[in-house]
């Protein structure tokens, strides 16, 4: 029977190449686009035939786009809401693929050690009850550091994003505050401060605003040489932002069968606390096989070969814990009521 | 052999008849299409009526069309929130929670005052080109001012982070902060982005719009309008005020309103620089938003539909807010133009 199955997809992947190349459309979440264009580019080296392409229009745009059909994947940094997923013709998977930090960067005058933030500090900053830099819960944790008087500038996403998305839901869990009068979102009503359009808004307001703190993406903050702080996690350790402190943050937590899993404020010693992971989004069952058993192939290469280009671009490699469980979700991958992967 | 002809004929007679026939067959043009509808008579004529016809209703079919697409899209949240959506200060998407005053206010009030600062330079500047300037100055300095028109927004908002809103935030407001502090307009902490800088973003970026087109208005002026003011004895200033301005009104307002139109919509510098953020306050020094710029920045990402009813409904709302400034400005012309017009225009 599998002989039989492999059988009638080789004929199927024959037929695409011999009509010409194969071509993937894939759209959503801005956020992990760099690495997302490495591997369309590196994938095109080992497999000629298939050409992914995707368009970066945000998490709210892919989810969209795979609910009508016009795309064979979706991206998103959040996992699709309970509303999103009963518009859904059939079951969807989300496949986390990669992981991102949001780091918090500033811009203190004369000051050019590393802040530390306990997550009190943090959510009292983004709620406007710490105005000053020389607040005493500031230099509090930060001895040794001459703090100035400046006035704090927030600044924040002013578009919807998935990195406010991540940075809300972390505040959220550290402050019971923060979950009663702000919330969880991709765009929510921040208490104080001016906004910036995209990751590259939010740096110019850091870069040129003496006093401002706001929240990017790793990436970001490294390209643009801002200083990032390092935040206290659970486990009472501050930790400076790095891939392998996100892989930290995500391994060994309970992996729930959707796999959408928050890993914000985690419990591990090495742990970021502000992380999350990246989805893709496809169908259970595929409309067409070529293109679907071409899905299939690229995300297993993704998830394996894939992941040693993740650190260079400050995108973390998946933890080995839940590899397995994205493989077996692969693995599951169906069109016309087939298989797409049949390898070990 | 006609062309033979035509060079042995004598050289003053050819190209005379050439331009009486020309000039006949443009008379007789002018009066076919001088009859009212009902009288057209030529087959061309009426086609010519009827392509353009349909070309100009085109705009009106359109117009409805968009208008009645975005009213059916939006209509989840008129219905939710109705006239409440237009005064409520909250826009919250986490609580579903969605009201549109803070967009209208920083939209309209960046526009406004964007327009009072750019209009009597521009008009200044039009004034200059038209009337006074040699004519050495004239083309190249009408060339910048067009120049200035075609820099695209980003770059306008780029220059607005990393240059205006510094000098803002070191030099001019804390300079206003002490000599005009008394003012509500002038208070708060200092940070250079907000509605300040969103405002003279706006009116660097509208000043040429105005400046050229009523430059190329005043310049339609007959001349025997100013010959005219100069005999009577007027001076240089006279001959503007009282007999080129008061012919050119109404081509200065069509350039005003292109300017508000702009103002209205401008998205990525605005948003670039006027702090995003849905506050209503008297200060200038305060961030602010704009319908534009919340549209453009949260559609992408909205979910919900509530969420994308309510945005939707913003532009709705913006497209409101430009029919009804458009018809103040028109209402405001009007009624100022009509007052000393009747000594000027004539």
């Amino acid at each position: 029977m599998s002989m039989l199955r492999i059988a009638t997809l080789g004929a199927m992947v024959a037929a695409a190449s011999l009509q010409g190349q194969t071509v993937v459309q894939g759209a959503g979440a801005t956020f992990p686009y760099p690495l997302y264009s490495k591997w369309m580019s590196e994938y095109q080296k080992v497999q000629p035939s298939v050409n992914v392409n995707y368009q970066s229009i945000g998490s709210g745009g892919g989810i969209k786009q795979i609910l009508e059909g016009t795309v064979d994947f979706g991206a998103t940094d959040a996992p699709m809401t309970a509303q999103e997923r009963a518009k859904a013709k059939s079951p969807i998977f989300h496949l986390p693929v990669t992981l991102g930090s949001v780091v918090v960067s500033y811009n203190v005058p004369g000051v050019s050690a590393s802040l530390k933030l306990t997550p009190e500090v943090l959510s009292g900053i983004f709620m406007g009850q710490i105005t000053k830099w020389n607040d005493a819960r500031l230099t509090g944790i930060n001895p040794g550091v001459s703090l100035p008087a400046t006035p704090i500038t927030v600044a924040y996403r002013s578009d919807g994003s998935g990195t406010t998305a991540v940075f809300t839901e972390y505040l959220a869990k550290v402050s019971v505050d923060w979950k009663s009068k702000v919330g969880v979102g991709k765009s929510v009503k921040f208490p104080v401060g001016l906004g910036g359009k995209g990751n590259e808004g939010v740096t110019g307001l850091v870069k040129t605003t003496p006093g401002a703190i706001g929240y990017l993406e790793l990436a970001y903050a490294k390209q643009n040489k801002l200083p990032v702080a390092s935040i206290r996690n659970k486990a009472g350790k501050f930790i400076t932002p790095s891939p392998e402190a996100t892989t930290s943050a995500a391994t060994g937590n309970e992996i729930p069968a959707d796999l959408c899993m928050s890993i914000t404020d985690s419990n591990g010693a090495k742990d970021y606390p502000i992380a999350s992971y990246s989805y893709i989004l496809v169908y259970e069952n595929a409309k067409d096989p070529v293109k679907g058993k071409a899905v299939a192939d690229y995300l297993w290469w993704a998830i394996h070969d894939g992941q040693k280009f993740a650190a260079a671009l400050d995108y973390a490699p998946l933890p080995k814990d839940v590899l397995p469980k994205v493989e077996a979700k692969l693995k599951s991958l169906k069109a016309n009521g087939q298989i797409l992967i049949t390898r070990k | 052999m006609t062309l033979k002809q035509d060079t042995n004929s004598p050289s003053v007679g050819a190209p005379e008849s050439w331009v009486s026939r020309l000039w006949r067959s443009l008379q007789s043009l002018r009066s076919s299409l001088s009859l009212r509808k009902g009288s057209v008579v030529n087959p061309a004529d009426r086609a010519f009526l009827w392509v353009t016809g349909i070309l100009a209703g085109m705009v009106i079919l359109v117009l409805g069309a968009i208008t009645l697409q975005m009213i059916r899209t939006s209509m989840l949240s008129i219905r939710q929130f109705g006239w409440h959506f237009l005064v409520s200060k909250d826009w919250d998407p986490v609580l579903d929670a969605y009201g549109a005053l803070p967009y209208i206010y920083g939209t309209v009030v960046s526009s406004l005052l964007a327009l009072a600062l750019a209009v009597p330079i521009a008009l200044g500047i039009a004034i200059y080109l038209a009337e006074l300037a040699p004519n050495w100055v004239r083309r190249p300095l009408g060339f910048l001012v067009e120049l200035l028109a075609a820099i695209p927004s980003v770059i306008y908002g780029l220059w607005g982070i990393f240059v205006l809103a510094p000098w803002l935030r070191e030099t001019v407001q804390p300079f206003l902060a002490k000599t005009l502090g008394f003012l509500p307009f002038f208070q708060g902490t200092p940070r250079g982005l907000g509605l300040m800088a969103g405002v003279l973003i706006l009116a660097i970026m509208i000043l040429p719009t105005i400046a050229s087109v009523s430059r190329d208005v005043l310049e339609a002026v007959p001349s025997t309008l100013r010959e005219g003011a100069l005999a009577l004895g007027a001076t240089r200033w006279e001959m503007v005020r009282k007999a080129v301005l008061p012919s050119a009104s109404s081509g200065i307002l069509g350039a005003v309103i292109l300017g508000l139109g702009r103002a209205l919509g401008e998205t990525m510098a605005v948003t670039m620089v006027i702090g995003n953020r849905a506050e209503i306050s008297l200060s200038l020094f305060d961030p602010s938003y704009s319908l534009a710029s919340v549209i453009a920045n949260e559609y992408a990402e909205a979910s919900g539909d509530l969420y994308l009813a309510a945005l939707t409904e913003l532009g709705l709302i913006l497209f409101g807010v430009t029919v009804v400034l458009n018809i103040v400005a028109r209402l405001l012309i009007w009624r100022v133009g009509k007052v000393p017009a009747g000594a000027g225009r004539a």
